[in-house]
């Protein structure tokens, strides 16, 4: 197995982006991809293989539903003579799968008119929100934009050192108050400043917060009120992260997240283990939210824009 | 959100009605439910397939029971089974060697080993009486270490503190260096988040562990993880001598169908859930509740029979006839109401049981958790008869008197106080209902 992991604190492993995706990617492949493989070569279709690929599409964490709809389709096809080898199996099962992704995988973009774009990231406890908004403003600061950050976790034991550390590795200003404060007036405050400062980019963060505290939901709503009454328009992207190792549950994180905020973007994590992040179809099925970005690892480079063919390829294999 | 497990085996189970043995044939569509609802909880699916067999081989050929229909006879053999699997429970930490004893927590990034660190040193102290010393050995994530420095100040337990720069091993053996100079009796070593497939990093906790020679090597897994569970318990049980596991994050509505993946993947047992970020929130594990909440059928099964063996009916008809009467709720009830909720399994277990509990304020259900329970009681305990009826009454004085006699500050009597009027509202609103009348409903869906 490729040895390609953790960065040292200055995120750089001295692999160029695309080997390091090409070697997230490889784990990913190497599960699902090498079971395929066999499966591909077979000269006639049966049950078995069926079965084959719905094992190895649950074992991805595609979830039941969204497994039995794809099995649904390709039994349908198989019914009309439409898939006579292994080899039209495969193509018919990428066919299907990237058709559920393509249309969601919309990346983000900042329009020259919109100062500043206002991006409040939101997830559950652990997702990666402080990894990505580190990641996040190195890419958007390569591309030629001012960035402040907004240290709006003022719940979790030194979320706000840990927001800084990512600001002075990235050169990028972090507006915070001490643990404690009131999230929404910090974010506030930010806007303010990333106002006068005339940033392009405000990137703010949040506490974690399971999808069920109803109480911590209402909070992030709140934040959403406060941002809109400095810009209207703004926050501008609500971007949820989703750990990319988490099954069914994050199904239900995305549907919860997006009722209370009407989400405009979805990141998944942490796709640099075994991992496959399955649950990104259901999402897309479900909610349609743009995928965003994928991450794939802990380094500041860590950080890919969702791509749906990739992500397909990446179950598959070559 | 999903369909619950009874919900589906409903539809399965009809034509199971009046025969007198399972058999391979009359279970097959009803199993065929149990798979999509294991999968749906996220056990991974070796481990479903593993559990579908050992189930059919038990259930076949058995005789149903007079009581039951052959639908409820199978679902009590799947939660029997998965109970089983679950373990035992084993709420503790094997503290006896010399002191120092070291805890090493272990895990993916993420998953709650820092936050759990804090509240076992909580734990410990509050519980055991032991005098801990926390260190942090994650030298990557970005203020991890001052993560670690803040919770402990928080828990009262001690500090060691470390630098990025310094190696992570070092780190902790000049922490258990300093312990014993200081008569600590436990070192809780942190560890920085790795994934079961970083070589590196894995090799690095191998080091770690056998420089610190922990007596519990505690391997933290989020419970909303999905199938990777198997690889990365697979992974760490591997590098790792793990004498236990803490399931985290299961405050949330995740089925944790990890659990259960990482309990037959490693045989180790699950000492804990972390139930909220708290330092304070860290609950024993039980292995029927863990079984009832990964089938989703924590709403039928588990209540109806926790609620037939301990809810005193009686009492909270009174509550609720006296509601209709127009009657306040009073201090008194409250008391009832709080020991029945101690004899259920506490607010938990009882607020996720409860369709239409999900409306409750989280306000509500936080500030009542389980060891409050007690502590509240005693506090009413103090209040004389008449204070109890008119809580209006209490004044500055009586609040000292009662909190000086049930050995809490007088701020414990307020909080007390303030969750009495959230209840009471609570109350006023479902006065039409009443538990009583929640639980008839529930027996009413009762679809097997
Ligand atoms: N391997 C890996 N780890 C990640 C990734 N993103 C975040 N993490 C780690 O996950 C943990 C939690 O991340 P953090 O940003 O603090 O999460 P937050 O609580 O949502 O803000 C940290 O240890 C991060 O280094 C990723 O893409 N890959
Ligand atoms: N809701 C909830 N959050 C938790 C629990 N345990 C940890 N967390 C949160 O999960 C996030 C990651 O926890 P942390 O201890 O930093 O994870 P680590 O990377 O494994 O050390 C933080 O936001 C914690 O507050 C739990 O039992 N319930
Ligand atoms: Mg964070
Ligand atoms: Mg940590």
């Amino acid at each position: 197995m490729l040895s390609f992991k953790k960065p040292p604190p200055s995120g750089n492993t001295g692999l160029t982006g695309l080997a390091r995706l090409k070697q997230g990617l490889a784990r990913a492949r190497s599960g699902l991809g090498a079971a395929f493989a066999g499966l591909f070569r077979a000269s006639a279709v049966d049950e078995t293989l069926l079965e084959e690929i719905e094992t190895l599409l649950l074992g991805a964490d595609a979830g039941v539903e969204v497994t039995q709809t794809v099995l649904h389709s390709l039994r349908t096809r198989l019914a009309l003579g439409e898939l006579p080898d292994g080899a039209a199996l495969n193509a018919a099962l990428r066919a299907e799968l990237l058709a559920m992704l393509a249309p969601s995988a919309q990346p983000l973009r900042i329009p020259s008119h919109i100062r500043p774009f206002v991006i409040l990231v939101v997830g559950v406890n652990g997702a990666g929100k402080t990894t990505t908004i580190g990641k996040l403003a190195k890419q958007l600061q390569q591309s030629g934009h001012s960035v402040l950050l907004a240290a709006g976790d003022t719940f979790r034991a030194a979320a706000m050192e840990q927001l800084q550390n990512w600001g002075a590795r990235n050169n990028v200003p972090v507006i915070g108050q001490p643990q404690g404060a009131d999230s929404a007036s910090v974010i506030y405050d930010a806007l303010q400043a990333a106002r006068a400062r005339g940033a392009d980019v405000l990137i703010a963060d949040t506490s974690g917060r399971l999808h069920t505290q109803s109480n911590l939901m209402e909070e992030l709503k709140k934040i959403k009120r406060v941002v809109s009454k400095l810009d209207p328009a703004a926050p501008h992207e609500v971007m949820l992260i989703v750990d990319g190792t988490q099954g069914q549950n994050a199904l239900a994180q995305a549907v919860q997240f997006h009722q209370a905020l009407s989400l405009t973007g979805v990141t998944l994590t942490k796709l640099d283990g075994t991992a496959k992040g399955g649950i990104v179809f259901a999402i897309a099925k479900k909610l349609g939210v743009p995928l965003r970005y994928i991450g794939i690892g802990e380094g500041v480079d860590d950080l890919r824009e969702f791509d749906a063919a990739q992500f397909v390829e990446a179950l598959f294999g070559e | 959100m999903f369909d619950t497990l009874t919900g589906r085996l409903a539809r399965t189970l009809k034509n199971l009605r009046g025969q007198g043995r399972l058999s391979e044939d009359n279970i097959k569509d009803a199993l065929r439910e149990v798979r999509v609802a294991l999968l749906e909880a996220d056990v991974a699916l070796p481990v479903v397939r593993d559990f579908i067999e050992h189930v059919r081989a038990r259930a076949v050929g058995q005789e149903v029971m007079q009581s039951l229909s052959p639908g409820q006879m199978l679902i009590k053999t799947v939660q029997e089974e998965l109970t089983a699997l679950m373990g035992e429970r084993c709420e503790d930490l094997a503290l006896n060697v010399a002191p120092p004893a070291v805890i090493l927590m272990a895990g993916l990034q993420g998953a709650g080993k820092t936050t759990t660190a804090a509240k076992l040193a909580r734990w410990l102290q509050e519980r055991k009486k032991k005098s801990v010393l926390l260190v942090s050995a994650d030298i990557y994530r970005p203020a991890a270490i001052e993560q670690l420095r803040v919770l402990a100040a928080e828990t009262g337990a001690r500090f060691f503190p470390g630098s990025t720069d310094q190696d992570p091993v070092q780190i902790a053996q000049a922490a258990i260096q300093h312990a014993r100079t200081q008569f600590a009796d436990v070192v809780i070593v942190d560890s920085a988040g790795r994934l079961h497939v970083d070589d590196a990093m894995m090799d690095e906790i191998k080091r770690l562990h056998q420089a610190v020679q922990p007596v519990e090597t505690l391997f933290v897994v989020d419970s909303m993880t999905g199938q990777d569970a198997v690889h990365s318990a697979a992974a760490f049980n591997a590098a790792l001598p793990l004498t236990g596991v803490i399931l985290t994050k299961a405050d949330g509505d995740a089925r944790g169908g990890a659990a259960l993946s990482v309990r037959h993947l490693t045989g180790k047992p699950v000492k804990f859930l972390g139930v909220g970020e708290k330092t304070t929130a860290l609950e024993a594990f039980h292995p029927d509740r863990i079984a009832s909440r990964i089938l989703g059928m924590g709403d039928v099964m588990g209540l109806i029979e926790e609620a037939e063996q301990n809810l005193d009916k009686q009492k909270m008809e009174n509550i609720a006839a006296k509601l209709k009467k127009g009657k306040g709720f009073d201090l008194t009830d409250f008391r009832d109401q709080l020991r029945q909720i101690r004899s259920m399994g506490g607010v938990g277990s009882l607020m996720n049981k409860l369709p239409g509990m999900g409306q409750v304020p989280e306000a509500v259900k936080n500030q009542m958790n389980n060891q409050d329970t007690r502590r509240q009681e005693a506090i009413i305990n103090s209040m004389t008869p008449e204070e109890r009826r008119k809580p209006g009454i209490l004044n500055g004085s009586r609040k000292r008197r009662i909190a000086a006699g049930s050995g809490a500050e007088v701020q414990d009597v307020n909080r007390l106080l303030k969750q009495f009027e959230q209840m009471q509202r609570m109350m006023k609103q479902m006065s039409q209902g009443g538990m009583a009348k929640m639980l008839r409903a529930f027996k009413g869906r009762l679809p097997v």
